[in-house]
C-alpha cells in the first residue's frame, strides 16, 4: 500500500474537519471497549492470563530463526509448500504465480492486512486475477472505489448505515435498503457465487501453530471458513513473527485476543487447518501454500523494539487511544493505524516516511495499559523519538531549539537567570488575564487552547526561599 | 542467496545467533513443545451435571438454542419438532456419521453427504464440546464434511452430554488420544454467523448459519 503518512498533519486536520466522519467516529467511541471491560471480568485471572500471553510470544520471538524452522518442517510433513517473502513485491510475485500454476481467475479473500502491506488486489487485477474480498467491512471499502481499511478488525468503522446503504444502492443496483440486516444479507447472496466458484482462497493467520503446522483463524462471519474449506487453493499470507509453540498455547491465547478485540468470550469461529484435503474427504483445499513474510520484521528482531512482535493484532490499542478516537484511521496514512501503528510504519515503511507518527499520542499509555501482550508502546514512541532525533530527522528549528536548551541547561547559572526571565516575560505576556492567548515561540501549542501563565518566580526562587524560610535541623 | 536464507540471515544476526545460544534456544524449544505448558483458566465445577449447564448456559448466551434429549435415538423427533416449530423445510443434509439414524421415522427427508449451496438446513455431531465458552469442536473427515456446518441456513449439532469438557485444553488432549494428528479442519463453533462491520451493529447470518440448534444426548 502506498504510503501517505508523511501527510499525516494535513489529514489529521482534514479529517477533523469532515462533520460525517466525526459523527461516525462519535457513533463508534467507546463501544469496542465498554465491550472489552465486561468481557475480560469472566476471566479470573486475566492478568496472569495476559502474563502468560507475554511469555508465549517471547518465547518465540526470542528464538525466532529456530521456531520458524521447526514450523516449516512441520508444515511441509502435513502437505503443505512453505514459501518466503522478504517484501511485498515478492508476496504479489509469489501469490500471483501460484495463481496462474492452478489456472485461476478468481480468488477470494477473507481478511489479511498484509495483503494491504504487499498491495497485492492490485497485483492480482494487473495478472488478470479478480480478487473478492469477502469480510463485510472488506468488501464494503472493495466495491467503494478501494478505499482502505480505517481499523485493523473494523475497517469500515469509519462509514455509517447510510454511507453503506447509498454505496450497495450503487454498486449492486438494488433498491436502497435501510436495515443493517437487509444490507447483510444483500452482501452475503452477492458473495456466495464468488466463494462457490473462486478456484483459490487467501487468508491471513492469526497464529502458526509449530507443534502441528497448522494456521488457527479467528473469524465470525464465516468467510475465513469459505474460503479455506471451498477453493481448491489455499494460500495462507502471514508474518514471520506469527509462530507460537503448541495447541495450549493457542488455547491461552484465544482467551484474551477476542476479548481485547471484540469484547467477544470466544470468536464465532476459531479454525485450525492442518494440511492438505485427504482422500475421501468432500471439501477442503487440494493444495495449501504458506507465505512468510518478512517485509521489515526480521530487522526488528533483537533490536530497540523487539517487544513489538509480540502484537497479536487485537486492535485494543486503537480503541482506546484519545488521538484514534478523534481522527479516526486513515490519518495515519498507511495499513495499520493507532499506536500499534504510530510504532510499526516508521519500522516497516521508514522512519522518514512517517515522522509525525510517534507524536501522534498523549502518551497517557492507554494503549499500554490494555494491551493484551503488554507492548510498552508509550515507550516504543518516545524511542522512535529518539531515533528521529539521532538521524537529524527532526526539523531545523527544533533541532537548534533543543540544542540551545541543552547548552543552557548545562551551565546552571545561566539557567536559573533563563528560566526567571521566561517565567516574567510570560506573566507579563499573559497581562491580567493569568492565560496566554498565542505563546509566540511554539504557536501550536495555544492553537487550540490558552496557556496558562507562570506565576512569576521560578521553581528554584520558591525552593531557594523555602529552604531559607525552614533551615533543616 | 534465496528470500528464506536471507531472511532467517537476519533474524539469526538479530539474536546474535551463536553455537551455544542455539544449543541452549533448542532446548528451550523441546522443552516447550514437550511441556505444553497450561495458562490460567477460570476456575469451573467439572461435575457433568455442572458441566452441561454451564455449557448450555454459554450457548444460549452465544444466540443458541439448546434442547436437551434422553438418548441418541431421540434426536430425529427432536429436530423434527424444532423445524417444524421454526417453520422450516423438513428436508436436510447430515454428515454421513449421523446415517444410521431413523431419520425418515421422525418424518424427515435426510441425505448423508457433503454439502451443497442449495441445502438449507445441515445436521452434523461434533468431536466433542467445551464448557468454558459454550463451543463445538467440529473434526472434518469423510464422515464428517465441513461444509455441512457452514453453508446451510440452519445447523443443527447432536452433542453427547458426556463430551462436554471443561476447557479447550481439554478437547485437544482428546484430539490427541483419539485421533493422533489433527484433522485437516479443526472448527471451533459459538453460534451463529455474525458480523458487526456495518456501525458495530451485531446482526446474525453473515457468511455461515443464521441460526444453531444444538440436541444435547444425555444418555
Amino acid at each position: 500500500m502506498e504510503i501517505k503518512s508523511m501527510h499525516f498533519k494535513a489529514n489529521a486536520s482534514a479529517k477533523l474537519a469532515d462533520v460525517v466522519l466525526q459523527g461516525n467516529l462519535k457513533n463508534a467511541k467507546g463501544k469496542f471497549v465498554t465491550k472489552r471491560a465486561e468481557a475480560i471480568k469472566d476471566l479470573d485471572d486475566f492478568e496472569g492470563t495476559r502474563d502468560a500471553a507475554v511469555a508465549i510470544r517471547n518465547k518465540v520471538i526470542d528464538n525466532l530463526d529456530l521456531w520458524l524452522e521447526r514450523f516449516e518442517q512441520k508444515a511441509l510433513d502435513t502437505g503443505a509448500q512453505v514459501l518466503w517473502a522478504k517484501d511485498g513485491a515478492e508476496v504479489c510475485r509469489l501469490v500471483t504465480e501460484i495463481a496462474k500454476r492452478h489456472g485461476v481467475k478468481k480468488v477470494t479473500k477473507s481478511k489479511s492486512m498484509l495483503s494491504e502491506e504487499a498491495g497485492l488486489n492490485q497485483a492480482l487485477e494487473a495478472a488478470g486475477i479478480q480478487p473478492v474480498e469477502t469480510d463485510l467491512g472488506e468488501y464494503i471499502l472493495q466495491v467503494d472505489n478501494n478505499e482502505p481499511p480505517s481499523h485493523i478488525i473494523a475497517p469500515a468503522v469509519h462509514k455509517s448505515l447510510s454511507d453503506v446503504a447509498d454505496l450497495f444502492h450503487k454498486v449492486h443496483g438494488t433498491p436502497r435498503k435501510t436495515e443493517i440486516p437487509a444490507l447483510t444479507r444483500e452482501a452475503r447472496e452477492v458473495l456466495r457465487g464468488h466463494f462457490l466458484s473462486a478456484e483459490m482462497g487467501l487468508s491471513g493467520g492469526n497464529f502458526l501453530v509449530a507443534e502441528t503446522g497448522s494456521v488457527a483463524l479467528v473469524t465470525n462471519e464465516g468467510n475465513g471458513r469459505m474460503v479455506t474449506t471451498m477453493p481448491k487453493v489455499h494460500v495462507v499470507i502471514t508474518g514471520i513473527e506469527k509462530v507460537i509453540p503448541t495447541l495450549e498455547d493457542l488455547s491461552t491465547l484465544m482467551r484474551i485476543l477476542p476479548r481485547s478485540a471484540t469484547g467477544q468470550s470466544i470468536s464465532n469461529y476459531f479454525s485450525i487447518l492442518t494440511g492438505v484435503k485427504r482422500p475421501e474427504e468432500h471439501d477442503g483445499p487440494e493444495h495449501l501454500y504458506f507465505v512468510l513474510v518478512d517485509s521489515g520484521r526480521a530487522d526488528v528482531v533483537g533490536g530497540d523494539f523487539h517487544a513489538m512482535l509480540r502484537c497479536i493484532r487485537c486492535g485494543a490499542c486503537m480503541n482506546h487511544c484519545p488521538v484514534y478516537q478523534t481522527i479516526g484511521g486513515h490519518a495515519y496514512g498507511w495499513v495499520y493505524p493507532g499506536p500499534m501503528g504510530s510504532v510499526l510504519t516508521p519500522l516497516y515503511a521508514g522512519i522518514e516516511n512517517s515522522i509525525d507518527l510517534p507524536h501522534a499520542a498523549t502518551l497517557c499509555n492507554q494503549c499500554g495499559i490494555v494491551c493484551p501482550v503488554k507492548i510498552p508502546l508509550p515507550d516504543l514512541l518516545r524511542k522512535l523519538r529518539e531515533k528521529q532525533t539521532e538521524r537529524g530527522l527532526r526539523p531545523l528549528t527544533e533541532r537548534i531549539g533543543l540544542r540551545l536548551w541543552a547548552w543552557v541547561a548545562q551551565r546552571p547559572t545561566l539557567y536559573a537567570l533563563g528560566a526567571s526571565l521566561g517565567a516574567r516575560y510570560l506573566k507579563w505576556l499573559a497581562g491580567e488575564s493569568n492565560r496566554i492567548r498565542l505563546l509566540p515561540t511554539a504557536p501550536e501549542w495555544t492553537l487550540g487552547r490558552d496557556f496558562p501563565a507562570p506565576q512569576g518566580k521560578t521553581f528554584r526562587e520558591l525552593y531557594a526561599a523555602r529552604r531559607n524560610a525552614t533551615p533543616r535541623a | 542467496m534465496s528470500s528464506r536464507e536471507d531472511i532467517l540471515g537476519r533474524v539469526r544476526a538479530g539474536l546474535q545467533r551463536n553455537g551455544a545460544n542455539a544449543a541452549a534456544g533448542r532446548e528451550a524449544m523441546a522443552a516447550a513443545l514437550a511441556n505444553r505448558v497450561q495458562g490460567p483458566k477460570p476456575a469451573m465445577d467439572s461435575s457433568p451435571k455442572a458441566l452441561l449447564e454451564r455449557f448450555r448456559v454459554k450457548s444460549e448466551q452465544q444466540s443458541t438454542t439448546v434442547d436437551i434429549v434422553a438418548q441418541e435415538s431421540d434426536a430425529p423427533a427432536a429436530i423434527a419438532r424444532y423445524l417444524t416449530a421454526m417453520n422450516l423445510p423438513k428436508s436436510a443434509v447430515a454428515q454421513p456419521s449421523l446415517a444410521a439414524l431413523d431419520w425418515s421415522g421422525a418424518g424427515l427427508s435426510v441425505e448423508p453427504r457433503g454439502a451443497r449451496d442449495a441445502d438449507l438446513v445441515g445436521i452434523t455431531g461434533c468431536f466433542c464440546a467445551v464448557a468454558e465458552t459454550g463451543t463445538l469442536m467440529m473434526c472434518s473427515s469423510p464422515e464428517t464434511p465441513a461444509a455441512v456446518s457452514l453453508l446451510p441456513e440452519t445447523h443443527i449439532a447432536i452433542v453427547r452430554a458426556a463430551r462436554i469438557l471443561p476447557y479447550m485444553e481439554d478437547a485437544w488432549n482428546l484430539a490427541r488420544q483419539e485421533l493422533g494428528a489433527l484433522p485437516r479442519a479443526v472448527n471451533f463453533i459459538s453460534g451463529p454467523s455474525r458480523t458487526g462491520d456495518i456501525e458495530q451493529t451485531i446482526v446474525l447470518g453473515a457468511h455461515g448459519p443464521y441460526r444453531v440448534h444444538l440436541v444435547i444426548v444425555e444418555e
